[in-house]
């Protein structure tokens, strides 16, 4: 007993030496990955989203279906049908079309998102208690919802078209859509400012407050240089889970890579490439996201802060 | 002569937990005091009162010529911290800038002075406490120690006219201390009125004129070191020293 307890106190020595960066060595061999996995589970309760990984494995894992999938498109192909490749190779330009206007919309929406959601954060850390419940509720309530609850709304609430000055402008759905896809964004980045501001050190604040630097000084010069190392990896992961919801907005009859996706097949009219195609396109978000993703994690495990 | 920092009846709560309970001292201008006592009897609470970071619940103080506690704006409070400077225990240096740059950042932005006298105040300042061949390394790249000493020559850049140390050796090595104290050594020397809080007996002995020990929130003894540490008059003094020294 008196063993086991001193092993654990021990054991608590190492990883809180490992946690402050000390650098402990003679670690137990299970040591490593156990930390690993409470760093990930940390970053993932800090960024409040599971964090996207994409393991090399799994683009060959996409590349192996893909490869099923034209095989068995293949063995469906009769003699009046071109081959599975060239049937591929035809409709590409198309579905590039809708891949590059995901990622537009992608872009978009990030840009939006991280505009309103950076106001927002700054009114859930306000001095002012009215402003800071109201963004707070906001923040909950848009961070909460089902996306494609609010891509309805968005698509179903907002006008089709705008009077301004006499001159009318149509909203396209995809602008809506847009919109749509941006709110939740907003709310998941009000949410990753109001964190990273909150992780700096009291003591930032103090000593600053001492130095005569303002509210608003100490917050642009001191507190948010520092925050942007803790924002960016859990911003961009939003990004890549944003890239993948953009398909979303296939159901709301945006022209992007699903709808084309979808129209393709039925033009073609063989249930047998299905695979393919569909594997096809996820192997597109794959090379796309894969080294967001990459990059994500290594900025996380660069900058992580030691709590 | 008068006071640079008159503190009166001065009372704080957090909650209904009282902290200080009626503390009153004046420091002379260029007088060096020292604050002893064991932890949470409202030191640090004390040190940052003085310069406006917490407020007080009733009494009053002054230093130079500001009504500390009638202090309400932003600009007010930000002409008094132009006044007292304050150490910290955990340096809290700006870590995305260099030594240099933490130095210069107040004076440059906060009292909008010249970039270029204020460069030259800060590279003096930073050979004075000895690490002029430092003024580009960032905080993560110093030791404790170096950090303290960075935070005294940023503090000294706003040319306050009072010093408060919060327990600035309490978080450094033994080997460290000693460089931090004799960079306040020099300070003192030169006639900046200092309030530090410190478990450095030893220190506090040779440099303070007046030693207060505290506990309970209010002040039980004080007077000049050589009297209070030789022949302290109360019990809970004598009990404390005992512990310590």
């Amino acid at each position: 007993m008196i063993r086991l307890k001193q092993k654990s106190k021990e054991h608590w020595w190492i990883t809180s030496r490992r946690r402050t960066g000390d650098g402990g060595t003679d670690l137990p061999v299970l040591l490593p990955p156990a930390q690993a996995l409470t760093r990930s589970a940390r970053a993932e309760r800090a960024w409040g989203f599971y964090t996207v990984r994409l393991p090399w494995q799994l683009g060959l894992m996409l590349l192996a279906l893909f490869a099923a999938g034209c095989g068995i498109a293949q063995a469906q192909t009769t003699a009046n049908h071109p081959s599975i490749f060239a049937t591929i190779w035809k409709w590409t330009p198309l579905l590039l079309t809708g891949f590059l206007f995901n990622l537009f919309i992608s872009v978009l929406a990030m840009s939006i998102g991280t505009v309103s959601g950076a106001l927002l954060g700054f009114a859930q850390i306000s001095r002012s208690s009215p402003v800071r419940k109201a963004a707070w509720f906001v923040t909950q309530f848009f961070r909460n919802a089902p996306w494609l609850v609010l891509l309805f709304y968005c698509m179903f609430l907002l006008p089709f078209q705008v009077t301004v000055f006499g001159v009318t402008v149509p909203i396209p759905g995809w602008v809506k859509a847009t919109i749509g896809l941006a709110l939740p964004v907003m709310a998941n980045v009000s949410e990753i400012l109001r964190g990273a501001v909150q992780s700096i050190p009291a003591g930032q604040w103090e000593s600053a407050e001492s130095l005569a630097f303002s509210r608003a000084r100490t917050m642009w010069m001191i507190i948010l240089p520092q925050c942007i190392k803790r924002m960016l990896p859990p911003w961009m992961n939003m990004y890549s889970i944003l890239t993948m919801a953009t398909v979303l907005t296939s159901i709301v009859g945006v022209a992007e890579i699903m709808t084309l996706t979808s129209r393709a097949l039925s033009a073609e009219n063989r249930p047998g490439l299905l695979l393919a195609f569909y594997s096809y396109v996820l192997f597109w978000f794959f090379i796309y996201c894969y080294p967001i993703a990459r990059w994500t994690l290594y900025l996380e495990a660069k900058y992580k802060v030691d709590t | 002569m008068q006071p640079i920092v008159s503190i009166r009846d001065v009372r704080k709560s957090f909650g209904s937990l009282e902290i200080l309970k009626g503390v009153s001292l004046d420091i002379p201008k260029g007088g060096v005091v020292c604050i002893i006592g064991p932890s949470g009897s409202g030191k640090s609470t004390l040190l940052r009162c003085i310069n406006g970071l917490v407020t007080i619940n009733s009494g009053s103080i002054r230093v130079g010529n500001f009504d500390v506690q009638s202090l309400k704006t932003d600009e007010q409070k930000i002409a008094l911290r132009k006044v007292v400077s304050m150490v910290f225990q955990q340096y809290n240096l700006f870590p995305h800038k260099t030594a240099l740059q933490n130095v210069m950042m107040a004076p440059v932005h906060v009292l909008r002075e010249n970039k270029d006298e204020v460069h030259a105040r800060a590279v003096a300042l930073l050979e004075k406490v000895g690490l002029a061949a430092k003024a580009d390394s960032y905080p993560g790249e110093l030791s404790g120690g170096q950090q303290q000493r960075v935070a005294i020559a940023r503090s000294l850049a706003m040319r306050p006219e009072v010093m408060l140390f919060d327990e600035i050796t309490a978080a450094l090595d033994p080997e460290t201390v000693k460089e931090v104290l004799n960079t306040i050594r020099g300070l003192v020397k030169d006639g900046m009125t200092c309030i530090l809080v410190t478990h450095e007996m030893r220190f506090a002995r040779e440099i303070a004129d007046d030693v207060y020990f505290t506990d309970g929130g209010v002040i039980v003894e004080s007077g000049p070191p050589a009297d209070l540490f030789d022949r302290p008059q109360h019990e809970r003094t004598r009990a404390f020293l005992s512990q310590i020294l």
